[in-house]
């Protein structure tokens, strides 16, 4: 029954096509992305929340 | 280079963090109450303090009071820190503060006085949500701000959290809200059905993503590597997270409807994207974890950690179970039952209620420059919380469990074996009992807070202005030849274009097709618009908050056609605005109700439901026989359904009362032939058409 009512949209199988596409893109450019960082800037802007806490009183 | 002294403003920080406390033990309370009614239904008193009322006041305090004012105290502490800057602006803050603490105090009146739009988690009636937007958009414009001014270059992860918190948070409440007004305090969804029910779930959904879920990971990397004093495990796992969970969250919405009406390529979406989610959720528990390594034997003293170490572990058994609540063979043990209730308080009490906490007692004693009053106190705390959480979920599991059991078992002649459903709330009636002892430990643990951190208030002196300095950004800095992400890191309104985007991506493809399915949705041509007396009834059900615990969606399963009748369609639902499908059966689904019963079986069930199913534990409903239905406006009604495509002849508005009256006499001839005697304007008469008309429009014929 729900497939009918897919089949008769017009150009309907763009879709999952297009998830698929997305997809794969996004996670590639992450990949990418975290492959090609560089491990200094890594550790310094892991250390922000850990700065300037000699203002708190512990 | 010039260094730049400036303050942080604690002030707002410290009302957030009371807020929290506050809203926090009122939202918990109100949760017990709702635990011990359903055991003890004589505790449902009157009118306005019935479980369909205050069900919505308990969920929409722990969510938005008691965990949203729990975010704005975390973010407000964090997100100055991050950035090195004062909050953007003062009065913004504060107009922040105070138009969240009204939008609060107007939810509670109206949710218990009955306005309500019936979308769960949604409730709040429609000046009350433009009044939510403009409270938003204030709250955005002072973080942007303060991010725009900002003296640290690279935005930290937890900004990013927060980012994509704001503008998602932004869109879902804008889209789920769209209704047309009556009066002042009564719309309609605009949308309808099968589209309602979807639309509602990738709300309701995202909001557990993105209010419970992105906002306090922003607080998990902010404030775990300041308790533990060390910092992340893996930077790059935070942005992994981070964008996987982002990108991935808004398309699990569908697994909310597993069996209902939605297309099943809907359901599927829904299952795929919720195993997918498992990964970037275990992800970032890990990484909050693994953040603790090498000062394990700090946990065993620090309280603050205790209760990170639990919060962490709670969110990574939730995510866990979510994704296997999505799978569909599980979630037709799992739908409608107590799992569900044990599954959301993993993620509320242990999640969301343990990571504030932690937050709380690592903050008011910094804020306030002192130690904290009773470490033995905040010790025991914890072990209640824990404790509290664990009475809490394993009796709900039990009880899920069994009770979905007790549905689905026949006989060996093939007959259900529990045919009365009240047979198997009775069965699972200690559970709901040890459930109300787990809330109350729960609640005893936060009274123990409230009162030691009021006790550190009371013996340090806030720090309402902390001063600070740090060198101002140098505007034209080159650009490192460095990497292209470092370009969006430091660029906010960019990342919100991103996030908007990464977040758009899945609503739009789940919503074009079954918006476009609209023109051609299986319309069953018995079908009808409900009579002016049946939309007045189903708006008391509606008020009532009936869908708390009734459901409107008979699955295609044998055990539920042979319990209730034939399984529900699509196009049943195409004037439903709003949907009604619920999502709990703490008693029986009612879409085949009508024709079930006599009208005077109802009247008698209303009355006093125990009359007509001994031990029952509904709550009476005999003040519908004492109050006038108020059929003045029916006529707005009718407009309104008119105008979002109901099929009303042109100039019904006028003439529905007189319909109205007439169907109301006949339903109160009818209960007069059985010895009641009642007048036909009465709420009971409406309550009544609408529950003999639910489910029979296709009993005649079977047009599809």
């Amino acid at each position: 029954m729900f497939r009918n009512n897919l089949e008769s949209i017009a150009g309907v199988s763009i879709y999952p096509i297009f998830s698929l596409i997305v997809f794969f893109a996004f996670f590639t450019v992450l990949i990418a992305y975290l492959i090609k960082m560089d491990k200094e800037h890594i550790e310094k802007a892991s250390r922000i929340p850990l700065e300037n806490s000699e203002l708190n009183n512990d | 280079m010039t260094i730049e002294k400036f303050s942080y403003d604690n002030r707002i920080v410290k009302n957030f963090a009371l807020a929290t406390i506050i809203w926090g033990l009122v939202g918990m309370l109100l949760g017990l109450i709702i635990a011990l009614q359903i055991p003890f239904p004589n505790l449902n008193i009157g009118q306005y303090l019935t479980f369909g009322r205050i069900r919505p006041v308990h969920t929409n305090a722990i969510i938005f009071a008691f965990v949203g004012n729990g975010i704005f105290m975390g973010l407000y502490y964090s997100l100055q820190r991050l950035c090195k800057a004062r909050m953007y602006s003062d009065a913004l803050s504060k107009f922040h503060f105070w138009g969240w603490q009204s939008i609060i105090v107007l939810a509670a009146v109206t949710l218990l006085t009955g306005h309500t739009t019936g979308k769960e988690y949604a409730e709040l009636e429609w000046p009350i949500d433009i009044l939510i937007a403009i409270v938003w958009v204030a709250f955005a414009i002072n973080m942007f701000g303060t991010i725009i001014k900002r003296r640290e270059r690279h935005m930290y992860v937890a900004i990013w959290f927060y980012i994509a918190t704001v503008v998602t948070v932004a869109v879902l409440h804008i889209v789920n809200s769209i209704e047309i007004p009556v009066s002042i305090l009564k719309s309609y969804s605009a949308y309808a059905g099968v589209q309602d029910a979807l639309v509602q779930w990738w709300y309701g959904h995202n909001a557990v993503a993105f209010f419970l879920t992105t906002p306090y990971l922003g607080l998990m990397y902010y404030f775990v590597p300041k308790a533990a004093n060390r910092p992340v495990y893996s930077y790059r796992l935070s942005i992994i997270h981070f964008w996987a969970l982002i990108f991935l969250y808004i398309w699990a919405g569908p697994h909310h409807l597993l069996y209902s009406s939605l297309p099943d390529w809907a359901q599927s979406l829904g299952t795929v994207f919720s195993i997918m989610l498992l990964a970037p959720s275990w992800g970032g528990m890990i990484n909050g974890l693994l953040t603790l390594r090498g000062a394990w034997d700090r946990v065993r003293e620090d309280v603050v950690l205790k209760f990170m170490v639990v919060a962490i572990t709670a969110y990574g058994m939730s995510t866990f179970e979510g994704p296997m609540l999505s799978l569909k063979s599980v979630n037709a043990i799992s739908h409608f039952t107590d799992w569900t209730i044990a599954h959301v308080h993993i993620g509320g009490m242990g999640w969301n209620g343990m990571l504030t906490f932690g937050i709380l007692y690592w903050l008011i004693p910094r804020l306030y420059k002192t130690n904290l009053y009773s470490a033995k106190l905040a010790s025991f705390h914890f072990w209640i919380a824990t404790l509290g959480i664990l009475f809490y979920a394993v009796p709900m599991y039990w009880a899920g469990f069994a009770q979905s059991l007790m549905w689905k078992e026949f006989t060996a002649d093939g007959i259900l074996k529990y045919p009365n459903f009240l047979e198997t709330v009775t069965q699972i009636m200690p559970m709901y009992k040890l459930r109300a002892l787990g809330g109350l430990m729960f609640l005893t643990g936060a009274i123990t807070m409230a009162y030691n951190l009021v006790k550190t208030m009371k013996q340090g002196t806030l720090n309402a202005e902390e001063a600070a300095e740090a060198p101002a950004l140098e505007k034209n800095e080159k650009e490192h030849a460095g990497h292209w992400h470092r370009w969006i890191e430091r660029r906010p309104v960019q990342m919100i274009i991103l996030s908007a985007v990464v977040i758009l991506i899945g609503g739009v493809v789940e919503f074009i097709p079954t918006f476009l399915v609209q023109s051609n949705i299986p319309t069953i041509a018995s079908v009808k618009p409900y009579t002016p007396l049946e939309l007045q009834g189903r708006d008391i059900y509606v008020r009532e908050g009936c869908y708390t615990c009734h459901s409107q969606m008979v699955r295609p399963f044998r055990s539920e056609t042979e319990r209730y009748g034939e399984y529900s369609k699509a196009g049943e639902f195409v004037y439903d605005h709003p949907f009604q499908w619920g999502s709990k059966r703490t008693g029986p689904d009612l879409h085949r109700q009508g024709g079930k019963y006599p009208n005077v079986w109802h009247y008698h069930h209303m009355i006093d439901p125990t009359i007509m199913s001994p031990g029952s534990i509904m709550p009476s409903y005999a003040f519908m026989a004492e109050n006038d239905l108020d059929i003045s406006s029916t006529p707005a009604k009718i407009r309104a359904m008119q105008t979002l495509g109901v099929p009303y002849p042109e100039g019904y508005d006028v003439k529905a009362n007189d319909d109205l009256t007439k169907q109301a006499k006949s339903i109160a001839d009818d209960l007069k032939k059985n010895k009641v005697s009642i007048d036909s304007n009465k709420e009971l008469i409406a309550i009544i058409a609408y529950l003999q008309r639910l489910g029979t429009d296709i009993k005649a014929s079977k047009t599809e």
